[in-house]
């Protein structure tokens, strides 16, 4: 909500002018027919992704030199919007020169991006970025095709969304490449769930086998599973990571040790003792909410300077941003 | 060229409504509820305004015709009033409104339906019709509301509100119609039927924005959605929108006398479109003629999808509107298409054209130019067009 949110935009207002370009003189679009492939001495390989119905369908024709498996040209038909035919434009073009392995790497955030006028601006809004992921999704089509392996065991074998034939693959990936949070975020990059909602959640009017949410749960969880390993390794071979950059559980393992070291004995001492309850991120502050315990707990120094102490020796040790907050 | 064919969404104001509120503005512009002068001196032109409200939809002085700030908010108000009146007193529990309401509809019934309120969303027929026969089928004892708009904003379709409003009547259920697409384009009399509460706003018929209305028949008033200081009767509190209504009073006026003068001169046009139209081929037209508004024409042409339809008018300068998942935020397909049960194909290809009684010939010559030429280059670009090489298992 707030300012932004109030009087809204036209969609196409968020088109870049690489979008709009390719919309109105897309320079691949077109076919290649078994004549053309033979005058080439190069395979013809057709793929077709989506379906009317949907509202998106594309078909990639690409001519390959089987002696080294390059794609020596593509083109594409599309039914789409606007985007949908910039976006298999520019996935065509992407193709060419490259061999089929090659292109199978492609993904709709290259896609995407090379559709950006500055790196840093989307080329399109976000309920568009569908179209890049079934520019992807085509590529992969066609690749099967030509390696003549099923696209599902090729690809994925769980479709979690059948209207927009959207595979458990496609979803995870989208997912971590794009680090999505939402649910509709999900369906804006990937159209899955985006009509008869059955795969959002139980409760549907299909039951399925695998839900958006769940899996979105699930994926995050393996995102900070690996990203908890990533920084695990980075500290095994020597690399100090920095507080601040560290996950909640190595903060507080961080927190609690360098109490441990520095701050409990004193207090142990006084017949006392204390907990570290949160620690949240507020702005620019990492606050560390804590509890006293024993003696402590009603002592006149434990709101000046014991706590002043345990706050300069975490900001000292750990992070100078750090705030105690007694509870 | 600028040719503006979205008049179901918003049409221009006719430069004498504007004439007619510009003094409402800038002289005449005191509260129309304080005792002196500078308020009370609006109010002759105030009554007269609403004389022209009430001349246009043939409403009898007993009954009301309170202005409202838009259609969406007269919407609301039957909606959640009858929940408060009837609903929450469990003397009724269940509403039927046809599934191609206006968002303002649809919205509000689901609304209702978190409260435990029962609603039937009534099918449309293969011409885009709500049949009064699904309304009788579906009436319970408890139900409290009908609410079934009279003509539909994306295909013209002419709803039977005559039959719908006898149905009503016979069961002792309340009738309401949003009659936002009807009014000035065909004949609206409350009194040839039997309705209980009606829609209209002046936006849709080159009035100003902001000025909706809702008409109440005598001894069916509801519980004010806005409470306030008492104006309109009590019945809607806020200050006077005093420009609004003399601008809408000016509309409704012209409005209805286009009826005889004008409206058949935007029929023959959008005839004229359709029929150019649907020279080429592979295109269709949703509802027949004859049972359509005479300004509106929904229409598909196959294999070109409806955004970038648009968006090859809109280059061009021409203003027109699909109902297109691409087009919008939500990516369904188009309600009537599904509705109606169009080839699945067809579900995203739907263009609405609508005219008003400022469109020109000159614009529809030119529009028919442009739609050819469209249609012919993004065919080009279509898959539906595609070449499919013999072994090659075509899924789309």
């Amino acid at each position: 909500m707030g300012f932004d949110s109030l009087i809204g935009g036209s969609i196409w207002d968020e088109y870049s002018q690489k979008v709009q370009d390719r919309m109105n003189h897309p320079l691949y679009m077109g076919e290649f027919t078994e004549e053309d492939a033979a005058a080439k001495g190069a395979k013809l390989i057709v793929a077709d992704f989506g379906a009317e119905s949907c509202g998106d369908a594309v078909r990639l024709y690409w001519l390959v030199d089987e002696k080294t498996d390059m794609i020596i040209d593509a083109k594409f038909k599309s039914f789409g919007c606007g985007t949908a035919i910039a976006s298999s434009d520019v996935m065509a073009e992407l193709t060419i020169n490259k061999t089929v392995q090659q292109a199978v790497k492609i993904t709709n955030i290259d896609v995407e991006f090379a559709m950006r006028d500055n790196p840093d601006t989307p080329a399109v809004p976000p309920q568009k970025m569908h179209c890049s992921v079934m520019a992807y999704d085509v590529i992969k089509k066609a690749a099967s095709e030509y390696m003549g392996v099923d696209m599902e065991s090729f690809e994925d074998e769980i479709i979690v969304c059948e209207c927009a034939r959207i595979s458990l693959g496609t979803i995870k990936e989208v997912i971590k490449l794009n680090d999505l949070t939402t649910v509709e975020q999900i369906t804006d990059y990937t159209k899955a769930g985006a009509f008869c909602k059955s795969c959002i959640k139980p409760g549907g009017h299909e039951d399925r086998e695998w839900y958006l949410v769940d899996i979105l749960k699930d994926t995050r969880n393996e995102m900070a599973a690996e990203s908890v390993a990533a920084s695990a390794d980075t500290s095994a071979i020597g690399g100090a990571v920095a507080f601040a950059q560290m996950t909640l559980v190595q903060k507080l393992k961080a927190v609690e040790a360098t109490l441990d070291e520095n701050i409990r004995q004193m207090l142990i001492m006084d017949g006392g003792n204390m907990e570290v309850l949160d620690i949240k991120e507020n702005g620019a502050n990492i606050d560390i909410y804590i509890r006293y315990l024993g003696a402590c707990s009603g002592c006149a120094s434990s709101s000046t300077g014991t706590l002043y102490a345990i706050e300069a020796t975490l900001k000292e040790k750990l992070d100078e941003s750090i705030r105690v907050l007694p509870i | 060229m600028r040719v503006y064919l979205d008049n179901n969404a918003t049409t221009i104001v006719d430069p004498q409504v504007t004439a007619t509120m510009e003094p409402f503005q800038t002289q005449i512009y005191g509260n129309p509820s304080s005792l002196h002068a500078f308020g009370s001196e609006s109010h002759i032109d105030l009554n007269n305004a609403m004389e022209k409200i009430y001349a246009g939809i043939h409403a009898p002085k007993s009954d009301s015709i309170v202005i409202t700030s838009c259609a969406t908010e007269s919407n609301n108000w039957v909606l959640k009033s009858i929940y408060f009146d009837y609903i929450v007193s469990n003397r009724k529990d269940h509403i039927i409104i046809s599934e191609v309401e206006h968002p303002s509809i649809i919205a509000g019934a689901r609304f209702l339906e978190k409260l435990g309120v029962k609603v039937t969303y009534l099918p449309i027929n293969e011409e885009g019709i709500v049949t009064a026969q699904s309304v009788r089928d579906n009436i319970t004892p408890k139900t409290a509301l009908v609410s079934v708009m009279w003509a539909n904003n994306e295909t013209g379709a002419i709803f039977p509100v005559q039959e719908i409003g006898e149905i009503c009547a016979e069961n002792d259920v309340l009738f309401h119609t949003d009659a936002v697409q009807a009014i000035g384009k065909i004949p609206v009399d409350v009194q040839s039927l039997n309705v209980d509460y009606l829609t209209f706003s002046a936006h849709k018929f080159h009035g100003p924005k902001g000025v909706g209305a809702l008409y109440i028949k005598k001894g069916k008033e509801l519980t004010p959605l806005f409470h306030g200081g008492d104006q309109m009767g009590g019945l809607r509190s806020g200050t006077l929108n005093v420009a609004g209504i003399i601008g809408m009073g000016k509309a409704m006026e012209l409005a209805v006398d286009c009826l005889d003068f004008e409206m058949p001169d935007v029929e023959e046009l959008r005839n004229k479109l359709e029929d150019a139209l649907l020279q080429i081929k592979e295109t269709f037209v949703v509802t027949p003629r004859e049972k359509r508004t005479r300004n509106t024409m929904l229409i598909s042409f196959r294999g070109v999808e409806g955004e970038s339809m648009l968006w090859d008018l809109n280059k061009a300068g021409i203003g027109a509107s699909t109902g297109s998942a691409c087009a919008s935020v939500d990516l369904e397909a188009n309600p009537v298409m599904e509705a109606i049960g169009a080839a699945d194909d067809l579900a995203h290809t739907a263009i609405r054209f609508s005219l008003s009684r400022f469109t020109t010939e000159e614009e529809i010559d030119y529009t028919i130019g442009v739609v050819h030429e469209a249609v012919e280059r993004l065919r080009g670009i279509s898959s539906s067009y595609a070449y499919t090489p013999k072994n090659h298992e075509s899924e789309l």
